[in-house]
């Protein structure tokens, strides 16, 4: 049974909809990344989930007791789900001891879990500062620490790393995910930042306009995505179209672990990083251009048929000039949808 | 987004408010009706009142341009340049705020033969208020963002041309909101424009009202005044909407390097410290000298204490229930915003408006007329004092509502405690300190209140203020010193707490 399931929640603010009846289900004990565009409604599936909004229909359940659903609605403080506002929101007047100690019982604060927490999230010894006297960084780690410390049914994190620098944001969220782990804490991220939510989560959720389109382990999202909308949304994604059972397509033959059935046109999901630059046979195209990541590159190719498409080589692959006529092949099984024009 | 919550009680206890807020201008709305349009007529449009306005208008516009300048100019120096003493002159340039303008009007009067009329009003008034203008620029100077500045002068512009096309714009919020305060204060000013016999309609309405013959010619007064004001204030609002566009666009803020003066470095301090003599210097010396006769005189400690003891005790009423009306109404707007509250919160700074010597012309006619068993009490005069602070208290909760936002009652709940623990530990020690610091700032606002005072206090009550009064109009300097002594220093809290709050002195210190 899973820890946390979420059953055709429905929000509506007047006439805008927030959820339009999204569905989830978090395991005990793994965290999920709930990723959407601004605006898709996942701050909003936060707020109920913790209690502060009410639904207007649909079922939250938090380890197999219901919530909110139809008259019912536990209110925050009796759910055990403790949340992880996106600029952490510590007590300005309580020490960071007293912050990590705020949901705890009298039994508990003598047990030394505020210590406890404070050392998971690599700040033993902080207990004494007061939070402006902490950086950006480490008032988020306590804002963490605060939320373990009474060990929650669940921990819902709202964008937690979106207010700090790229270097700080990848150290934080790795040790906030060792922290969790090493807590057996079942945790929600929301987040905007594909590369986050792929990296960090055991399950991620897709929203777009108040529904979950898909969700899923990292990898299964990114190489099976639902639809050709989610495909764009988690990573690069070029789309072609495709003929035959061998799907021809203007970069070549492609292999695929399972092309639909019916009729239509069937179109094709390459990444990047599938195509490769190749010495031996391929498809003749022209580099028109590059981007160089350092890590990688992308090169953008203008295939003979008239096809521009992206390809990502490894960093230390000297890229080709523009204007260089190369050869290029696609490695590895792509995702085939019927259907011709897509709605990217 | 978040749902709305309704709070009917903060709602009802709001409308309460509004409505002690609006009882003065409701009554003199009323009772000016029913003067008759003729009787109106005559009354306005007469060579005095012409000559009235004139004085009225034209004394605002000087002290307002002086003080503009005064203000921008000290500002500038304190906050970017390399003038020797800066922090002195930070301090220096605030202190005004605790001298009462009637305080320095006696102040002048008392040390200058001959000191009458509409100049006399004019630079005691400007003395006593650049720093309205002076502390906003100086706030707005150490936040401004140089980079502005840099890049104008990379670009080629001289530090003059600088001045005037970027750094006088990034501040003209700041001094054009400080002027329009310094325009209200002139307009509403009673006590400074009567001791040094400046004819303006304050000292119209409290004359004419005090002589008793003429009530609704005193009412028919303050309601142009009240026109008046409402004119300046409605330019107020318009240059607030403009400052929107000037908030600071995020990342850290530096501090602008400081302009260099050379050779105008101490010149430019010798003249700080002539505009500071002027301003606090010629008080500080008339009343030393005043007291040191005052106090000599038999009885004269128990006459001040007993004064003090009124003083406190009509102040402490005035605050209580000042702060009791802005409560519900501040919570509101912070807590459960919405066009209700904000038309609720708009009304209730309609008494800003107001002069105090017509809100307490306007409570006495209410007084007598409709609520009799309040006349001549304690509770009429807090009633004006609350309708006059009522905008004070209300920036106050808003402001310390502000320190606890809906965020952290979130997580406090969240983690397990239910609505009234999260208030006691999370809420309440947030916005405490906030709303203890406003009740205190209105409790001496009240202290230095005079012509609401004078107007509303019931017969033989005398306190701090209006004894000053009494001694200044038949010219008891030296018995009138130790009221303006102690004024000054009750009134110097509020205006540290003022001056604190602008950042300009830990700006220095950090540097």
């Amino acid at each position: 049974m899973s820890q946390l399931d979420l059953r055709g929640l429905v929000k509506r603010y007047g006439a805008v909809t927030a959820l339009g009846g999204a569905d989830l289900a978090v395991p005990g004990g793994t965290l999920t990344a709930v990723l959407g565009p601004s605006g898709c409604g996942k701050t909003t599936l936060l707020r109920c989930v913790a209690g502060f909004e009410r639904l207007d229909a649909g079922e939250i359940s938090v380890d197999g007791r219901v919530v909110a659903g139809p008259g019912t609605h536990t209110p925050p403080e009796r759910r055990h789900v403790v949340t992880v506002p996106q600029e952490g929101a510590l007590f300005p007047h309580l020490s960071v001891r007293d912050n990590v100690a705020y949901g705890l019982t009298r039994e508990e604060r003598r047990s030394g879990r505020a210590e406890e927490v404070l050392d998971l999230v690599g700040l033993a010894g902080y207990g004494d500062r007061m939070p402006h006297h902490l950086s950006g960084g480490q008032q988020q780690r306590v804002a963490v620490a605060r939320a373990l410390a009474p060990r929650p049914s669940v921990i819902l994190l709202d964008e937690p790393f979106s207010a700090l620098d790229a270097g700080l944001r990848a150290d934080l969220r790795r040790d906030v995910r060792a922290a969790l782990r090493a807590d057996k804490a079942t945790g929600i991220l929301v987040t905007h930042d594909q590369n986050e939510a792929l990296s960090v989560a055991d399950q991620v959720a897709v929203m777009r306009d108040g529904r979950v389109l898909q969700s899923g382990p990292p990898v299964e999202l990114y190489r099976e995505p639902a639809d050709p909308w989610v495909a764009a949304f988690v990573g690069e994604a070029v789309f072609l179209p495709a003929t035959g059972l061998d799907l021809l397509t203007p970069l070549g033959p492609v292999a695929a672990d399972r092309i639909p059935g019916g009729t239509g046109e069937l179109t094709v999901m390459v990444r990047p990083e599938q195509i490769v630059l190749t010495e031996g046979p391929g498809v003749s195209a022209t580099v028109t251009g590059h981007d160089f990541h350092g890590h990688d590159a992308t090169v953008a190719l203008l295939l003979a048929d008239g096809t521009r498409v992206t390809a990502r080589v490894p960093g230390h692959a000297v890229p080709v000039a523009a204007g260089s006529a190369v050869s290029v092949r696609v490695e590895g099984a792509c995702r085939v949808w019927r259907g011709g024009h897509l709605d990217r | 987004m978040r749902t709305r919550t309704r709070r009917p009680l903060l709602l009802a206890l709001s409308v309460v408010t509004v409505a002690v807020a609006l009882v003065p201008v409701a009554y003199l709305t009323v009772r000016t009706a029913e003067a008759g349009w003729a009787r109106i007529a005559e009354e306005v449009l007469t060579v005095r009142t012409a000559r009235l306005a004139v004085l009225t208008v034209g004394l605002a516009a000087v002290v307002t341009a002086a003080c503009t300048v005064l203000g921008v100019a000290s500002a500038f120096l304190v906050v970017r340049t390399d003038l020797p003493g800066r922090r002195l002159f930070a301090v220096l340039a605030a202190l005004p705020l605790a001298v009462p303008t009637y305080i320095a009007a006696f102040a002048w009067r008392s040390s200058v033969d001959g000191f009458e009329g509409f100049w006399a009003a004019a630079l005691v008034l400007t003395l006593c208020s650049y720093p309205y203008v002076f502390l906003p620029v100086a706030a707005a100077l150490v936040n401004a963002d140089p980079s502005q500045q840099e890049v104008s002068r990379s670009l080629g512009r001289s530090a003059w041309r600088t001045f005037t096309g970027v750094t006088l714009r990034q501040i003209r919020p700041a001094y054009a909101g400080g002027a329009l305060l310094v325009a209200l204060y002139v307009l509403s000013d009673f006590g400074a424009v009567s001791i040094v016999r400046a004819d303006t309609f304050t000292r119209a309405v409290f004359v004419a009202f005090d002589l008793g013959f003429d009530r609704t010619g005193a009412l028919v007064l303050s309601t142009v005044l009240v026109v008046l004001t409402m004119l300046v204030l409605a330019g107020e609002t318009v240059t607030r909407r403009r400052g929107a566009r000037y908030a600071h666009l995020g990342g850290t803020r530096r501090t602008a390097a400081r302009q260099r003066l050379g050779r105008a470095r101490w010149p430019a301090a010798a003249a700080l410290a002539v505009l500071a003599g002027l301003a606090l210097g010629v008080t500080a010396l008339s009343l030393g000298l005043r007291m040191l006769q005052g106090v000599s005189r038999p009885g004269a400690w128990a006459e001040v204490a007993a004064a003090m003891g009124n003083s406190l005790w009509l102040s402490l009423a005035g605050a209580a229930l000042t702060m009791a009306l802005a409560l519900p109404l501040g919570l509101l707007t912070a807590k459960a915003p919405g066009p209700v509250a904000t038309v609720l919160d708009r009304l209730a700074y309609v008494s800003h408006a107001l002069p105090g010597v017509v809100i307490g012309l306007s409570l006495v006619s209410f007084g007598v007329t409709l609520a009799y068993p309040l006349y001549q009490t304690t509770w009429l005069l807090a009633l004006g004092y609350a309708a006059l602070f009522l905008p004070l208290a209300l920036a106050a909760v808003a402001g310390a509502a502000a320190q606890a936002p809906p965020v952290l009652e979130d997580v406090a709940r969240s983690l397990g405690r239910g609505p009234v623990a999260v208030l006691r530990t999370v809420t309440l020690p947030l916005v405490l300190p906030g709303i203890g610091a406003g009740a205190a700032l209105v409790f001496l606002t009240c202290m230095k209140e005079l012509p609401a005072t004078l107007l509303l206090r019931p017969t033989g009550v005398d306190t701090l203020a209006t004894e000053l009064w009494t001694h200044t109009t038949v010219a008891a300097y030296a018995a009138a010193a130790p009221y303006a002594a102690l004024l000054v220093l009750l009134s110097s809290v509020p205006a540290w707490l003022l001056t604190a709050r602008t950042g300009i002195l830990t700006a220095e210190t950090s540097r």
